[in-house]
């Protein structure tokens, strides 16, 4: 950081947004969701990220609608602090410090009807905590979770469960009731709570259970006579309830991913919405009942319009993946990210716009969503340098029985667009693939290779035949080519140098090079000890070069020519990888708990760049992706950012990459732009259209002749603009606004009479008039009208003598028949 | 909220031959006639006039046969001995044929009686053939000379004493009337120009020559002997082109299809194989029941006949194109085209809102079952007799899918005895194929675990699992058998392959390298 001030390292999306129930807005057009240390807004009609209120230090753990004005929100996270956001203007306005050093206070739940705060306080904090400012604990003992406590109709208590106990605190009363539950019901299932909602407009709680069940809890007020109803229909945990806000509908998820909506009052009529792509986490309603969202265990947020079980809006899914299985690729046709996705999928994700292009079907199998179920998962996929090929791995792990591998071969189909699969190999290994990829694209692109290295201790060589079949039915097919092994080692890692003449794969110790052509075995390397990492070839001028690393904390340069040791030097690298557009290498290397990053060519063991604790954690993934244009940088260290951009995964799934600053000036300029003055949502069309409009005003203009007389209308006026554009809340009052408002919109008498004597004096030319400024004043108004009516005497009187006395005559007819429907115009 | 994805069916690859044009257009025949004859069939000949009848040597009598009869049109039974060779003159009109007995006999096709006969040979004649200008014959003997014969007087024209054994095929040129070739069991094949008394070229095939045959244009020769089936350039004197060997025994016979694009090779290994002349690749075989000694196709490949050392005469007629339109005729009658497209084929305009239908999604039996979890009403359905023995991937598929969704015990368990039955006998059926063993596997060990307490309730049941178990240890034994195969094969290619020395780089040289140095060290070995 210190040494190359001018390359930072920055976030650049995959953020979890999945972590607290989403909040729609009251006239939901806005999405709120907590995502790490900021609240991002989401546009629910273009799906896009408006804009992120940023401010918090910590995990946000909360955010919530502030009743009593549906224009702002308020935050609350691990660092202590609550937040009030507006958040139509994207700033801070109110910022109440709850308390200091109140880190243990991880749910806040605000009570703002009454102006009164109310804070939970969790059990971490050993004891109730003392009262802050206008603080008073409620409740001694709550779950640390938001799905968990819920204010019943009107504010009028809390109810909040916790193991096999549900409590309800009234606040009129200050009283509180506890209902226990079993520890087992018939069956021998939990009985444990799991989430809680209640009726908006009635006296009912309904709790989820982790048996799947729901029971909708009545008279809780007596300690006694309290009565359950319970419904099933979950067969694992519910892990979200929601009634929607008139009270008729009760909606519930859980693992199984179907929406259920129970009917409140006739709950034996049950709605679903089945296969929503992953375990529901939350479930949310707008207030006005229009939107439904559900946001889910693999990152994604659907949401509904009005007719729930009807009509289905949009997804929007943010970079999903708890688990990144595959490389990092990009794909080389849509420059995309592309890395697993939803389980058996590979998701193609935009690095520009952060935003998850689609996703993939790679297994095209029926997800069945269930606990303790092995699943089909993609495990390795590989592009061929055009990205006409694409080859996944998916394998299963079955408790008992052997490994299910396969092997799948799409092909890039130009009509629709899309991945269409070309051949299916089951199990082409016995065991657990390793490493796979493509040889660089031959002469005539008619045919490809692919290699894939296997823990069965072989290496196979995959190579796709035109078929020259009569029937001509089948398309291309692949079959295998060639079966090698090394002294029956495994092999780990397999690369083909950049023009696909070599191929090198690393069996444990040893590094075998291979003749595509030929497949012979033509030598092989080994700097014991410790089992070869990671292979990469040099590109460009380094193409001689072969860099390997091992287990060992090695990184060795092999010279391909003379075959021996060129340099090595020690270093825990976790990743190495080489820029496709340069022969620059990039190595993460894990030291004390952190990775630093080194940038050098082959040719030399001195690296171009490093930059110490790029992040905390190992680096495992990274990929560089070619820049649509070449950026100039003049500067030593940034040149090998030029032609691409390192993108990287973190461990905690963040992606991030390098950034200049001139580059991050750039950032900001566009970002600016993008600043939203409105209540209309800033799409890419807006932009567009917006930026039309006003160049259309100004070309528009010209060709009015009225426009002076327009322009003294008080609209004109900046300040009023900006009186008129603020947000209400945010004003002051309207009486003290009154007064000065209603005198901005006075025209002054003056002002419309010098008009129209202007008018009167010109003789010609009127574009010259149109040229004055609508902010400008009277006085030089006046002035440079007469300035103007002078010249155009002198034009007349140069003109005159070319003309007899009738024609001059004429012509000031004429005119004059002009200036009075001019003046008409003004009139009226 | 995702559509449901119905159950993914694995297309295997079909296993065995390719349906090919070729294949499609050599199995276009019909059933075949079988006509029994007193001896073996060693030579058919086909007229080359219309309507093409065929002559059958076998035993002591030639048959005429027509094109479509199954009883001889003619036949001709004054030989004293077994007949070799009748052969058409050109124009039809004449047969000859040589004897055991040494004497070769003309005759007329409509007669009965020998016009000629041509005495000289010493021993059998098994070869006789018209010149091109028709006034001569050519004949080889088992005395081990050719001879020509003028017909109008039955003299003696030329002998040639050049082979040194039995002289058992030739064939005269068509397009000249002076030569002829011969193949003899000396392994020659000897070109005679009846202008000149000695041979003009000699090949050598290597085997005892069984039959030759000469290219339309007579710029190649065939030869077949032995297992082999020669081509030879005779432009180039002589020139051996080719040699195949798809043939596991003796080639007997050759012939040319009509275009001269195909040709058919008999043997005594049963099979007669169908050769492309351009690339001499098979590219179609038949099978046969019995060893074959000839031979014959009629003009436009109408009819391939082929004679057997039984005795047994098959004839296959083409099907006629008419037939075959027959047929598709008396399928019931579909609606008309316009049905079909009534309204489809409307093109919205400009100013037109369309109002899209919901595609509805089209679900097996077993899909919709799978949708409302109920996994044994799926398995059910999949196990329906006729998708069990025409589509067995379809159960098993469906057997995956269970068992990735956990459900398969439960699919199999609380069956009846028919039911148990029947799942056996599918089991039983594909257990050992290769394709479906991972899957089945697993499938029989839950049987076995579900119904093990069972046994011994039900004798039905228990005969199943019996063969089960058989069927389980041969296929043991069998894969065990195939590693032992696999193992020898290993060495034998061991031994025959060159061994290849992969330079090494030396382990320790490069190890003492000190940390972070360029090592600029000499380099160790060349690269191969």
């Amino acid at each position: 950081m210190v040494e190359h001030a001018n390359i930072r390292v920055v976030h650049r999306g995959g953020s979890k947004i999945n972590f607290r129930a989403p909040v729609i807005t009251s006239d939901s057009k806005f999405l709120l969701c907590a995502s790490g240390e900021c609240v991002k807004v989401y546009s629910t009609t273009t799906e896009e990220c408006v804009h992120e209120l940023r401010g918090h230090t910590d995990l946000v753990t909360g955010v919530l609608l502030k009743p009593s004005n549906h224009l702002q929100v308020y935050s609350c996270s691990t660092d202590g602090t609550v937040k009030l956001w507006d958040f139509f203007v994207l700033s801070i306005y109110l910022m109440p410090e709850v308390a200091s050093g109140m880190n243990v206070c991880v749910c806040v739940c605000f009570f703002v009807e009454l102006f009164q705060l109310v804070a939970l306080h969790l059990p971490q904090s050993g004891d109730q905590l003392a009262e802050g400012l206008e603080l008073s604990a409620v409740l001694p003992d709550v779950k640390a979770s938001p799905e968990s406590i819920a204010f019943g109709r009107g504010g009028e208590y809390i109810a909040s469960v916790k193991g096999l106990c549900l409590v309800v605190f009234f606040f009129r009363k200050q009283k509180t009731f506890s209902f226990y539950l079993k520890q087992n019901s018939g069956n021998g299932r939990k009985n444990t709570f799991t989430c809680i909602a209640c009726h908006p407009k009635d006296d009912v709680i309904s709790t989820g259970h982790e048996d799947g069940k729901i029971r909708l809890w009545r008279n809780f007020n007596h300690k006694k006579e309290y009565t359950y109803l319970t419904l099933h229909w979950h067969h694992n945990a519910v892990s979200s309830l929601c009634f929607t806000p008139e009270g008729t509908n009760l909606l519930s998820g859980g693992v199984e991913s179907v929406l259920v909506q129970w009917k409140y009052g006739q709950e034996s009529q049950r709605d679903f919405l089945p296969r929503l792509g992953a375990t529901i986490t939350h479930v949310t309603v707008s207030p006005d009942g229009a939107l439904f969202c559900t946001s889910h265990a693999d990152n994604s947020k659907i949401y509904f319009g009005f007719g729930l079980f009807s009509l289905t809006q949009s997804a929007l899914t943010v970079f999903a993946g708890e688990s990144v299985t595959t490389d990092l690729m990009v794909d080389p046709r849509s420059k995309a990210l592309v890395l697993n996705g939803k389980p058996g999928h590979l998701q193609f994700y935009s690095l520009q716009r952060d935003k998850l292009l689609f996703n993939l079907d790679i297994v095209q199998q029926e997800y069945i969503h269930e606990l303790g179920l092995q699943q089909v998962e993609v495990v390795k996929a590989a592009f061929d340098s055009s990205g006409e090929r694409l080859a996944t791995v998916e394998e299963r792990k079955p408790k008992a029985a052997e490994l299910e591998l396969s092997l799948k071969l799409w092909t890039f189909d130009q009509q629709t667009q899309s991945f269409v699969l070309d051949t299916t190999i089951s199990a082409p290994h016995e065991g657990g693939i390793t490493a796979m990829c493509f040889a660089p694209a031959a002469v005539d692109h008619r045919t490809a290779t692919l290699v894939s290295a296997s823990k069965d201790g072989h290496f196979k060589a995959w190579q796709q035949t035109v078929s020259p079949t009569q029937t001509g039915d089948e398309g291309p097919s692949w079959e295998c080519d060639f079966v090698g092994s090394y002294h029956s080692l495994a092999p780990q890692c397999c690369c083909f140098s950049a023009d696909g003449s070599l191929l090198a794969i690393g069996f444990q110790e040893v590094v075998t090079l291979w003749s595509p052509a030929t497949w012979e075995l033509l030598t092989t390397l080994s700097q014991p000890p410790g089992d070869i990492r990671n292979l990469c070839f040099g590109r460009l001028s380094c193409s001689k070069y072969l860099m390997g690393t091992t287990v060992k904390n090695l990184l060795c340069c092999w010279n391909l020519l003379t075959c021996s040791l060129e340099w090595s030097t020690s270093m825990d690298v976790s990743l190495l990888l080489s820029d496709p557009l340069s022969e620059n290498m990039a190595a993460f290397c894990t030291l004390d708990g952190c990775t630093d990053l080194f940038v050098f060519k082959p040719c030399e063991p001195r690296p171009l760049f490093c930059q110490k604790a790029v992040c905390p954690g190992t680096v495992t993934r990274a990929v560089f992706s070619p820049r649509d244009s070449l950026q100039e940088s003049c500067d030593e260290s940034c040149q090998w950012l030029n032609r691409s951009q390192l993108y990287f995964l973190s461990q905690h799934m963040d992606l991030m990459t390098f950034i200049t600053q001139a580059e991050e000036k750039q950032l900001m300029a566009s970002n600016k732009q993008l600043v939203v003055d409105d209540t209309v949502a800033m799409t890419p069309f807006h932009l567009l259209l917006g930026a039309r409009r006003q160049g259309g005003g100004d070309l528009d203009q010209p060709d009015h002749p009225d426009t002076s007389a327009r322009a003294q209308l008080p609209q004109g006026s900046a300040a009023i603009k900006e009186l008129l554009q603020t947000p209400a809340h945010v004003l002051p009052a309207a009486t003290f606004l009154c007064s000065m408002f209603v005198q901005s919109l006075l025209i002054s008498v003056a002002d419309s009479s010098k008009t129209k004597h202007i008018e009167e004096e010109m003789e010609s030319e009127k574009e010259e008039e149109d040229s004055f400024d609508e902010e400008e004043d009277e006085k030089t108004g006046v002035v440079r009208a007469k300035w103007a009516s002078m010249e155009a005497g002198e034009a007349a009187e140069a003109a005159a003598p070319a003309m007899t006395r009738t024609q001059a005559r004429e012509l000031r007819r004429v005119k004059k028949m002009e200036r009075g429907w001019l003046s008409g115009l003004l009139d009226c | 909220m995702a559509s449901f994805k119905p159950t993914k069916i694995p297309v295997y690859p079909k296993l065995g031959e390719k349906v090919t044009q070729e294949t499609l257009y050599w199995k276009n025949y019909k059933a075949p006639v079988q006509i029994k004859e007193f001896g073996s069939v060693t030579n058919i000949d086909v007229s080359p006039v219309a309507p093409h009848n065929f002559a059958v040597t076998a035993f002591t009598r030639i048959h005429i046969y027509g094109p479509f009869s199954q009883e001889p049109v003619k036949t001709f039974t004054r030989f004293k001995d077994t007949a070799y060779c009748g052969r058409f003159r050109s124009d039809g009109q004449l047969l000859v044929a040589g004897c055991e007995d040494s004497v070769v006999q003309l005759f007329d096709v409509s007669g009965k009686v020998a016009l000629r006969k041509f005495k000289g040979h010493t021993k059998a004649v098994h070869v006789t053939d018209f010149t091109s200008d028709r006034y001569q014959i050519v004949t080889g003997s088992d005395d081990y000379t050719c001879r020509v014969w003028d017909i109008p007087n039955a003299t003696e024209l030329t002998t040639y004493q050049e082979h040194t054994d039995y002289i058992r095929c030739g064939v005269t040129s068509k397009l000249n009337r002076d030569l002829f070739i011969t193949g003899s069991y000396d392994h020659s094949i000897k070109l005679f120009d009846a202008r000149v008394d000695k041979s003009v070229m000699t090949m050598d095939h290597g085997q005892p020559v069984e039959s030759v045959l000469l290219y339309p244009s007579e710029g190649l020769l065939v030869s077949a002997g032995g297992r082999y089936v020669k081509v030879w350039d005779l432009l180039k004197g002589g020139q051996p082109l080719v040699s195949l060997r798809n043939h596991h025994k003796t080639v007997t016979c050759l012939c040319l299809s009509s275009s001269g694009q195909r040709m058919l090779s008999a043997s005594l290994d049963r099979h007669v194989k169908v050769y492309n002349t351009t690339n001499y690749k098979v590219v179609h075989n038949f099978d046969y029941a019995t060893s074959i000694l000839s031979l014959a196709l009629a003009p436009d490949d109408e009819t391939i006949a082929v004679g057997m050392t039984n005795g047994i005469l098959s004839i296959k007629h083409r099907k006629n194109p008419e037939e075959s339109t027959e047929l598709s005729g008396q399928h019931r009658r579909r609606p008309a085209y316009r049905v079909f497209v009534k309204g489809k084929n409307y093109i919205p305009q400009q100013d037109d809102y369309l109002v899209s239908k919901p595609v509805k999604q089209h679900l097996a039996q077993y899909d919709k079952h799978l949708k409302k979890f109920s996994a044994s009403k799926a398995l059910d359905t999949a196990m329906q007799s006729w998708i069990r023995q025409k589509k067995p991937e379809i159960p098993i598929a469906l057997i995956k899918d269970l068992d990735r969704r956990g459900t398969l015990k439960n699919a199999l368990a609380g069956r009846n005895e028919q039911e148990v039955t029947r799942l056996l006998n599918f089991l039983i059926g594909h257990l050992v194929d290769p394709r479906f063993t991972p899957v089945l596997v697993i499938a029989a060990e839950m049987m076995l675990d579900i119904y093990g307490s069972v046994i011994g309730q039900s004798s039905i049941v228990d005969r199943q699992l019996l063969r089960l178990h058989d069927l389980l240890e041969r296929e043991i034994d069998y894969q065990q058998d195939l590693v032992e195969v696999l193992g020898m094969l290993d060495t034998v290619f061991a031994c025959h392959l060159p061994r290849k020395e992969v330079p090494c780089l030396g382990v320790n040289r490069s190890n003492g390298l000190a940390k972070g140095e360029t090592s600029a060290s000499q380099p160790q070995f060349q690269a191969t």
